[in-house]
């Protein structure tokens, strides 16, 4: 089966998608997309989080066929997505007073050609590099595209809004003490730059 | 010949104070950031899931859905017979005669013959053009097992008649194992607890159990192995040690180690689980036969059964104090199990039975730990081997002689604490700072959680902070808050006689007109953070800002495992010692170019600092540009620790260990005493880190220990079926690690007494914290119940007495 949609900005095709792939495996072998983990493809851990037109899901237990025509924003365009939520001075789901339309609407540029070293860094990015939230950032991807989606519906969260959030998503290496620091660190710094 | 112009003006032979060196910024003992930060933040950074290759398979393994049978026959036709498969393998088709391989013992077929002796053992494997089509092909292989009896623990695998897991066996231990079920018996005898036991005014006694905890890393067992074109065979793969790979690797190959060509691809962490082999040989053949690039993935469910778990123990355990609170002597039998392959059994052994006394004084000891072969799932390292199981029940006994002494618990661990120059049971000198009674005193001193919000919040309470959550199980009715204390003891870098050395290639060049490091190690960076610590430590030794980390692979020496909490003490010393080497080579060329124009060359103590060869002084002699110019100074040295020795077989007498590492917990809960949840509110950590060489990482290895020891605690267990040695739970719905709602607060106060035999006197740190946590939490959970409690992970029927 052939499967359109749309990846960071990008319109895509995937051809030869055999039915029960998941889009994980879409994103990760044919789109060559890996950024989104792979730890336990049972919707467990959380490493696998994408937006599917802005709402968080596992996208390993989502089916490819299921994305036809629709909206997926991964880690790799996390600052894009976070860029241009800023310029636009809202969110892009629902969840904060925008609608799923207008969600839809949300582009942003490919990001081909750039390497780490030169990426610019949405603000949740720069937190977990600089409150140490990074062990073996295997969790990372995907705690960074749910906190970055908590920190758009809820510019002060709590702690124990944090906690909320993110429990979805397992992490073996930090014991979650920096990821904590990471979120309330990109609330703060959001705070301030506002 | 370039001179540095400010060198060359002054004339020689006059020491002029010139200018001030500066320090060179990002050295160690500064929280500098992870290199690899920004790749891993944005999804760049390859993991060895993450590997890709034009026109490459994936390989599936098939695995034993029996613990322990007799292999009849097994008919691949229908799986080769798909169209997309191009190979499937079983024992007949390996190789060479190799057909095993181990750390220690080669007793792990690399595919099952004959027999397979645990649930999950790798029976054959598939290639083909999707991993599902692999999936499928494998689920077509018809095996025919005859099932035999299964061994499960000490009393099945000693029971007259019992089926021996390794007929024949030829191994060193087999000569002095009671039993040929027995992978490796360790004894101490030290003093005379009979005896000493007459001094006594109470005895306690104790039987404790410890469940089977799995690594449970995120990033799966996966890499790619690529033929290459001269018969080898490159293979990208996480793991621990690529030079024990190997060893391990090549020869069930059959072909000599050049030929096997490793790089280190990202690892999604690993706390022990990969030092023993996975998918690495499996990905090869298949490579080899196909002639195609291979990709093995595992997905959660195999990981399971891919890996070895941390030993399942039983643990007796007798103290004795007298009334004035002096322990008299301590017996304890520890029973590991080791399932049914050896892995690091034999090493696990020595360090539970050296360790078992914990952080004290006892001078009459008399100990014995022990691994069984079982037909259980093999066991092997994970953070803390060995020493974790010991401390979870010395712990536990210590508050057991405390209570019926009637003194304070922290009180009573401090009265018997060691110190520097105390003597192990094995009688080696603790020849460093030894902080134990000072760790208790520092969880001890932190103010306390405010006592139950949840009562004085009354109906603004938060559910999401009461145990049960946002099941909204309890609003404050039943629960009671308990504390609990507890401090460990881990040794640091491989024991007994190993030859424990690391390798470092270093060099040092001028590139666009900066003086710049490379530095290459075999060091696997499995998120520790020791890329992070390498750059610190060659910015501290040659005085230059741009240092690159090569990628690890077999090029360079072995650095050794990162395990045991030893890279940064020994390929951060290896690191350190090339790098001074380095400098020396720096500082003859700088002698040789501009040594008549300054005394100071030949008579001063020459550092490089800032990009600058400066006195001890300060003064600056020359820039590393100048010296070094268009020459490159590259330097391959090995190092190692001062050297360990075995332990005595019978006595257990011996210097086997060459560092400790201490860290105290305490932990602070609230119950739910009707259903039995348990809300950790703060575990508080000290530990004493020796010397911190980045302050940041050290604090996030302290916690990240700290939450696999409480998880282990309350809910961490591998169960296995009694009846049939089956694995119950391989998935993370049925095995479940702590959430970030499960994890308190974890406060960290890091000490730094220096360990004058240690590079920059750091001590490891990675192990040591998950220890303690585990029977902090445990008596925590005791003293907000008053239940006894002598098996971990505690669960909600233990609670409730249901
Ligand atoms: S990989 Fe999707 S939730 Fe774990
Ligand atoms: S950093 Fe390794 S799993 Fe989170």
């Amino acid at each position: 089966m052939r499967v359109n949609f749309t990846v960071n900005g990008r319109q895509q095709e995937a051809d030869d998608v055999w039915e029960g792939e998941s889009l994980l495996y879409v994103l990760r072998e044919r789109m060559g997309l890996p950024g989104s983990k792979n730890a336990c493809e049972q919707g467990e851990c959380g490493s696998c989080t994408v937006r599917l037109d802005g709402v968080l899901v596992c996208s390993c237990l989502v089916a490819a066929g299921q994305v036809e025509g629709r909206e997926v924003v991964t880690v790799e365009g996390l600052a894009d997505y976070a860029k241009q939520r800023a310029e636009h001075g809202g969110c892009a789901t629902g969840a904060c007073g925008t609608t799923l339309d207008q969600a839809k609407q949300w582009e942003a540029r490919p990001s081909d050609g750039r390497t780490g070293e030169q990426s610019e860094l949405s603000p949740i990015q720069q937190a977990f590099i600089d409150a140490g939230a990074v062990q073996c950032g295997f969790c990372t991807p995907g705690l960074l595209v749910a906190a970055d989606e908590l920190l758009e519906r809820n510019a002060e969260p709590s702690d124990a809004d944090i906690r909320e959030a993110l429990s979805g998503n397992l992490c073996r290496c930090t014991g979650y003490e920096k990821i904590l620091d990471a979120v309330r660190l990109a609330a703060a710094r959001q705070e301030e730059a506002v | 010949m370039a001179l540095h112009p400010r060198v060359a003006a002054a004339p020689a032979g006059t020491p002029t104070n010139i200018s001030q060196g500066s320090k060179t910024k990002g050295g160690i003992g500064e929280s500098t950031l992870r290199p690899d930060g920004t790749l891993k933040v944005t999804g760049e950074f390859a993991y060895s899931s993450d590997m890709w290759h034009e026109d490459m398979l994936w390989g599936h393994t098939l695995r034993s859905t029996v613990a322990h049978a007799e292999i009849k026959s097994i008919d691949i036709g229908e799986a080769v017979a798909m169209p997309g498969v191009y190979a499937v393998l079983t024992y007949d088709d390996l190789p060479t005669e190799v057909k095993n391989y181990g750390l220690e013992i080669q007793d792990t077929p690399v595919l099952a013959h004959g027999r397979v002796r645990h649930h999950g053992e790798p029976v054959a494997l598939v290639a083909a053009d999707h991993p599902e089509t692999a999936r499928r092909a494998a689920a077509k292989i018809k095996i025919e097992y005859v099932e035999l009896p299964v061994i499960t623990d000490e009393a099945s695998a000693t029971a007259p008649g019992a089926i021996l897991i390794h007929e024949g066996r030829d191994d060193h231990h087999i000569g002095h194992v009671p039993h040929p079920n027995i992978v490796h018996r360790q004894p101490i005898i030290r003093g005379d607890a009979d005896e000493a036991a007459g001094r006594a005014d109470v005895i306690v006694k104790g039987e404790y159990t410890f469940g089977m905890q799995d690594q449970a890393f995120l990033g799966p067992e996966s890499g790619l192995a690529v033929p290459s074109e001269d018969g080898g065979v490159e293979l990208y793969v996480a793991t621990q040690w690529l030079h024990s790979d190997l060893r391990q690797i090549a020869p069930v190959l059959g072909l000599p180690e050049d030929k096997v060509r490793m790089t280190l691809s990202g690892v999604g962490g690993a706390f022990g689980g990969r030092e023993d082999l996975s998918m690495q040989i499996h990905a090869c053949l298949l490579a080899l036969r196909t002639g195609k690039p291979v990709k093995i993935v595992y997905n959660r469910f195999e990981s399971f059964f891919g890996h070895v778990h941390r030993h399942p123990a039983k643990l007796y355990y007798e103290h004795g104090a007298t009334k004035d609170g002096k322990l008299t002597h301590m017996k304890c039998r520890i029973v590991l199990d080791g399932g049914a392959y050896a892995s690091a059994s034999p090493a696990v052994v020595g360090n539970a039975a050296s360790l078992s006394v914990g952080p004290y004084v006892i001078d009459d000891v008399d100990i014995e730990a022990l691994a069984l072969y079982s037909n259980n799932p093999p066991c092997g390292a994970m953070r803390g081997f060995g020493a974790v199981q010991a401390c979870f029940a010395y712990e536990a006994q210590m508050d057991k002689v405390a209570a019926k002494l009637g003194i304070d618990p922290v009180e009573f661990r401090q009265l018997n604490a060691m110190e520097q120059g105390a003597l192990l049971p094995t009688g080696q000198t603790v020849d460093s700072p030894a902080p134990v009674a000072e760790l208790l005193r520092r969880v001890k001193a932190r103010p306390l959680p405010p006592e139950q919000q949840w009562l004085a919040a009354g109906e603004e309470a938060d559910v999401r902070a009461l145990p049960g959550g946002l099941s909204n199980t309890t609003h404050g009715e039943g629960v009671v808050r308990g504390v609990g204390y507890a401090v460990g003891i881990k040794n640091v870098g491989f024991s007994e006689g190993f030859d424990d050395y690391s390798t470092a290639r270093v060099r040092m060049e001028v590139v666009g007109g900066e003086p710049v490091a490379t530095v290459h190690t075999a060091m696997a960076e499995v998120g520790q953070g020791g890329v992070t610590v390498h750059a610190q430590i060659a910015r501290t030794e040659l005085g230059v800002t741009q240092v690159t980390i090569q990628p690890a692979d077999t090029q360079v020496g072995s650095a050794g495992s990162t395990s045991a909490s030893r890279q940064t003490y020994v390929t951060g010393g290896a690191v350190k010692h090339t790098c001074e080497n380095v400098r020396e080579k720096v500082l003859e060329i700088g002698r040789r170019k501009f040594g008549s124009y300054h005394p100071a060359w030949a008579t001063a103590e020459l550092l490089l600092e800032g990009g600058k060869v400066v006195t001890d002084g300060g003064e600056v002699l020359a820039d590393l540009v100048d010296v070094l110019e268009d020459e490159a100074v590259d330097l391959e040295l090995e190092w190692r620790h001062r050297p360990t020795e075995a332990f005595d077989l019978h006595t257990g007498q011996g210097n086997g260990h060459v560092q400790y590492s201490f860290a105290a917990h305490r932990a602070v809960v609230e119950v739910d005493t009707e259903l039995g949840l348990v809300k950790v509110i703060e575990l508080a950590c000290a530990q004493d880190v020796g010397k911190a060489l980045n302050p940041l990482s050290v604090v996030g290895q302290i916690q990240g220990g700290t939450t696999q020891g409480l998880g282990v605690a309350v809910m961490e267990e591998i169960i296995i079926d009694p009846k049939t040695a089956k694995v119950r739970n391989p998935s993370f719905t049925d095995y479940l690690i702590p959430t970030i709602l499960d994890t308190p607060t974890i406060p960290v106060d890091v000490l730094e007494l220096a360990d004058d035999h240690a590079p920059y006197g750091l001590r490891g740190v990675g192990e040591a914290p998950t220890l303690s946590s585990t029977p902090a939490v445990l008596a925590a959970i005791r003293n907000a119940t008053g239940l006894e409690l002598n098996r971990t992970p505690v669960r909600p029927e233990h609670l409730t007495g249901t």
